[in-house]
């Protein structure tokens, strides 16, 4: 069916959508119910003044109704037809589609704009790892600086009597290459780093948020004070790009700020300085429960704490919903951590408070002190299951630390191959 | 007949340690880290076996492949690419140009050495 000869169509569509009745409709433009019906129902072609009347009742142009949906719509719809890869049977009546189903017609073009939109995004970003000059040069250079130094190491490990002279310029290379993966492996690392930063976190909501709390040292006196509420500092955050990310932020702005006046700064100082960091202590004190005692340990300044401190908290699916780093204690950047972490011992023990020493794998491997608790998100109704979250704190430095527990960052980087935890091979092959 | 190979590797570090692998195992080597006269050299020099980085100044170790190739006398002459790019792509437009054996940085002596002989041998000049 032809474009003009679905205006009635468009007629019955546009009132509709105004919720107008027929009979209504009809008296407005001067013409009787029935007639109107046959108009509606394109058994009656409709042009002239009529149609600028009933176009002036229903707010629109009488093009819109004799046109119907704009070309650029139709030629849209061909388009996705086209790029389906499967024959369309009915492409000769796309016209009638757009016309008959304009909400849908639009549903169907706004998702082929999107998707050609996500597909130029892959492939940029496919692009960009694949061929970005910058990236290519660092990896090169990494695995360039590490063959040498492998087949150096090689030779003045596997070779029987080897003559000095050999010897000195192997060792003397050695040194340098050593010296020169250091360098081209902070390059890399730094351009990794930069990679994900600024515009290009937009759509990573949980970097963004803690982006921002990393620039604020995760601590916001002007809520402390308050001097400013979560909504100013979410809404005036000039590194949050999206919406969704400033929602999230102010959501742990909200906690944050929830956190600081159960147990406010110069009280809480007062009892660090007195009793020391003890959870069970404080939770007592200012008669809150232990996970509140948590998180805020982890937001004073490290000067009221007396020592840095990190913290994680996830969900009941075990996805890390926040991350405050702490020196030596690696956090998967994505993906699941390693399910070793007492986080996820207090996940399956609600309510009871964990605290185990660990070390992670490594060359420089520290143990910490890391005290955790998951709690009900909120209080179920009769026959809901309870959500629970939970969160634990890092403590660099663990006291009594004689048999710490291993535990990694996650599976894809932890070299303990024979772990009864592992979910899937490391890319390291071999232990430290 | 000592055997020759010419190494073309801008890592001076790498080709150090894999000229003196090869001297140990008897091969003269004759070590160049220009791209752009590795053709040349290869064709003056007549070696046995060329080493060849995929990553070079001047010119990039496929073109040099495909100029050797491109030449009578050079259709056979066994080439062993070394490189820090592995994947499945970079193999197969290493195999399309005409490098007989392609090996990822990085590399063990031990596979450099077993794939040098066995090159060599297949040439059927061992």
């Amino acid at each position: 069916m032809a474009r003009d000869t679905l205006t009635g169509s468009r007629i019955r569509e546009r009132r509709l959508i105004l919720g107008m009745r027929q009979a209504e409709l009809a008296r407005a433009a001067g013409i009787s119910a029935s007639y109107l019906n046959l108009i509606e129902h394109n058994r009656r072609r409709i042009g002239g003044k009529l149609l600028v009347g009933i176009a002036g009742v229903l707010g629109v142009e009488p093009s819109m109704l004799s046109e119907g949906a704009e070309a650029a719509l139709i030629s849209t719809l061909r388009e996705a037809a086209a790029d389906s890869g499967v024959p369309v049977a009915e492409l000769d009546r796309v016209d009638e589609f757009a016309g008959r189903f304009p909400g849908w017609a639009e549903v169907l073009a706004a998702g082929h704009r999107r998707i050609a939109t996500l597909e130029r995004t892959v492939e940029t970003l496919s692009d960009r790892l694949a061929h970005d000059p910058n990236l290519a040069a660092s990896v090169h250079e990494v695995l360039s600086t590490a063959a040498a130094i492998r087949s150096t190491a090689s030779i003045l490990a596997e070779t029987g009597e080897l003559e000095p002279e050999w010897r000195d310029r192997f060792h003397k290379n050695l040194n340098q290459d050593s010296l020169r993966l250091s360098e081209s492996s902070r390059a890399l690392v730094s351009f990794l780093d930069e990679d994900g930063s600024g515009a290009d976190r937009r759509g990573m909501p949980q970097e963004e948020a803690e982006a921002f709390f990393q620039e604020n040292d995760f601590h916001f006196p002007a809520l402390e004070d308050g001097s400013a509420t979560p909504e100013d500092l979410a809404r005036d955050a000039r590194a949050l790009t999206g919406e969704a990310a400033r929602s999230l932020t102010h959501a742990l702005l909200e906690q944050y700020l929830a956190d600081a006046q159960t147990l406010p700064l110069q009280e809480l100082s007062r009892e660090i300085t007195g009793a020391g960091i003890n959870p069970v202590v404080l939770a007592e004190r200012f008669n809150c429960g232990l996970p509140a005692v948590l998180r805020r340990l982890a937001a004073v300044p490290e000067e009221v704490l007396g020592q840095e401190a990190g913290l994680v908290v996830c969900d009941a699916s075990g996805t890390l919903l926040f991350r405050k780093p702490v020196t030596g204690f690696a956090m998967p950047r994505f993906g699941a951590s390693c399910p070793l972490w007492p986080l996820y011992t207090a996940l399956v023990n609600p309510n009871v408070p964990v605290r185990r020493n660990v070390v992670q794998h490594g060359r420089n491997a520290a143990a910490f002190d890391c005290m955790a608790t998951a709690w009900m998100q909120k209080q179920p109704d009769f026959g809901e299951d309870p959500l629970y979250r939970a969160v634990m704190l890092i403590l660099p430095g663990a006291k009594d630390a004689q048999d710490p527990q291993p535990v990694g960052a996650s599976c894809r980087i932890c070299p303990r191959q024979a772990c009864p935890a592992r979910r899937e091979p490391s890319i390291l092959k071999e232990e430290f | 007949m000592g055997r020759h190979v010419v190494l073309i590797e801008d890592e001076p570090n790498i080709t150090e340690a894999i000229r003196f692998l090869l001297m140990r195992d008897g091969w003269s080597v004759d070590a160049h880290t220009d791209g752009a006269t590795a053709v040349e050299v290869i064709r003056n020099a007549g070696p046995d076996l060329v080493i060849l980085d995929l990553m070079l100044p001047g010119k990039s170790g496929l073109e040099i492949v495909r100029e050797l190739r491109a030449e009578q006398d050079m259709q056979s002459l066994p080439v062993l690419m070394l490189t820090a790019r592995g994947q499945m792509r970079d193999r197969e437009m290493a195999e399309k140009a005409g490098v007989t054996r392609f090996m990822t940085k990085p590399f063990s002596n031990a596979e450099v050495l077993t794939a040098v002989r066995d090159l060599h041998a297949q040439a059927g000049q061992g």
